[in-house]
């Protein structure tokens, strides 16, 4: 069952034309890869399905019972940041007029620590933790809110190989629970390992298909 | 000191302040609005002077310029990149009509230094109550509004996703924003409100970890300012927003030296 289809999208931003005419879907239970080089328009169309950029033409359909969770590339975490990772993760606990939080809202915070192996380090500031810290504190704040699909644009970057496959195989263990993931990346290793779908992005056009009938770019394929 | 009904006044006012001050000072520094919370207060300078001209109580001036300009400023300035020409802007405006103000009224030169510099020691009851009611409604929306304040304050990324509307939130914080400043200008005078809206909460972040802490803590660190400014101010006949400007800065500075020397531990 397709959850988010897109038809035939165009953003610009001015004059310059990012994406032209794309169109695909995700299904539920889907881990879609969006692969392409920087500039191809990848973190453009991210912030399209958010609602971020209105396009110039096209739609982007997303089923009503369709909740998105958002673990970016970039958040501004500088090593000041005044909250622990678990009062950071607790922010996405927001619909109540209580200021504190309730017992089972409190539970369910400790819960998602739990599955994201963040226990030990939970009352740590998030400015201080390392970026794999970081990036699963980012990935249990957008988990607490129940989301049926996660986007996730770049989130393994700026991180070293064990901990993009530690931080991949959490989202897999949460993907085989139900969860539908888009992973936007430009690794092509990653891409192949964790992908049941596969999007590409290059500068000529889209394409989409298994990763093996794909075109790999030269420096990515030696 | 505490048989004179004046210092009485002063520290009930002070107390309630501090409180707000550490309430809304935390969000302040989330948010990086320390330079429009000191163009705010330059606005209720102007809004204290415009007051005296026609012959309103200051406060009700400082409550109608700061209210309806930090809504202007901040929808003026919803682009980051052009918010301090817009805040710098409102700013010298504002100091331009405050002098004008004063110049057309006939207050003398002591109403002028009185709006920028404070004088707590000169509040009486009526404006005790005023400044408790308007401490009261400060803290009861920030409550209402705590959790979505939270955390389009310190995550607007995760906040924006989520579905909060970040600029209702950012004009309900601007609306106590200003309601505060004008309470604070009361002891500090608006010239120096920007003490206690930031640094007591700039304080408290290298102390701990977590909103809560930091409030009770900014709290603490104001009170800690007005209350021992009160004190020695009486014991010396100084001003009483000198000794609250040394004490916060000697905080701020005891807190960068500790995280100095946590970073290097």
């Amino acid at each position: 069952m397709s959850i988010v289809t897109v038809n035939d999208l165009t953003v610009a931003y001015g004059n310059h034309q990012v994406i032209d005419n794309l169109s695909f879907n995700i299904n539920q239970g889907d881990f879609l890869v969006v692969i392409g080089e920087n500039g191809v328009g990848k973190t453009t169309l991210v912030r399209s399905m958010l609602g971020f950029i209105k396009p110039q033409k096209g739609e982007i359909i997303i089923s009503p019972q369709t909740k998105i969770g958002y673990v970016p590339q970039f958040r501004n975490i500088d090593q000041e940041y005044p909250l622990s990772i678990r009062d950071f993760i607790a922010l996405n606990v927001q619909h109540s007029f209580l200021p504190w939080l309730r017992t089972s809202e409190r539970q369910r915070v400790d819960e998602i620590i739990s599955q994201t192996n963040l226990q030990k380090v939970a009352d740590r500031p998030l400015g201080l933790a390392s970026g794999g810290e970081k990036q699963r504190a980012y990935l249990a704040q957008a988990l607490l809110s129940n989301p049926s699909l996660l986007i996730l644009d770049e989130s393994t970057a700026s991180l070293d190989n064990e901990m993009k496959y530690e931080l991949l195989d959490l989202v897999t263990r949460f993907q085989q629970q139900g969860l539908s993931v888009m992973f936007v990346t430009h690794d092509w290793d990653l891409a192949q390992h964790y992908g049941t779908r596969f999007l590409q992005m290059t500068g000529d056009g889209y394409l989409t298909g298994p990763i093996n009938e794909l075109p790999r770019p030269e420096k990515e394929a030696e | 000191m505490l048989t004179l009904s004046f210092m009485r006044h002063a520290f009930v006012a002070s107390t309630f302040i501090a409180i707000v001050s550490g309430f809304v000072g935390v969000f302040v520094v989330a948010r990086n609005l320390s330079f429009l919370t000191h163009t705010l207060s330059e606005i209720g300078f102007a809004g204290g002077a415009f007051a005296v001209f026609i012959g309103w109580p200051v406060l009700n001036g400082m409550i109608i310029f700061t209210m309806l300009s930090s809504i202007l400023v901040g929808q003026m300035s919803i682009k980051e990149s052009r918010r301090e020409a817009v805040t710098s802007a409102v700013s010298a405006l504002f100091i331009g009509l405050g002098i004008l103000f004063l110049s057309l009224s006939s207050a003398n030169a002591s109403s002028a230094t009185n709006i920028l510099f404070g004088s707590v020691v000169g509040i009486n009851l009526t404006e005790v109550w005023q400044l408790i009611y308007l401490s009261i409604v400060v803290i009861l929306i920030i409550f209402a509004v705590y959790r979505q304040l939270k955390f389009t304050s310190f995550d607007a990324i995760g906040a924006r996703v989520s579905g909060l509307n970040a600029a209702l939130y950012s004009v309900i914080f601007l609306i106590v924003l200003a309601l505060s400043v004008s309470v604070a200008a009361q002891i500090v005078g608006s010239l120096l409100i920007f003490i206690l809206l930031t640094l007591p909460a700039a304080s408290a972040k290298y102390f701990t970890h977590g909103v809560a802490k930091m409030i009770g803590l900014a709290i603490l660190f104001s009170l800690l300012g007005t209350w021992l400014g009160l004190f020695l101010g009486y014991l010396t006949n100084w001003p009483v927003s000198f000794f609250i400007a040394v004490i916060e800065v000697g905080i701020y500075c005891c807190a960068l030296v500790k995280q100095k020397l946590s970073g290097a531990a």
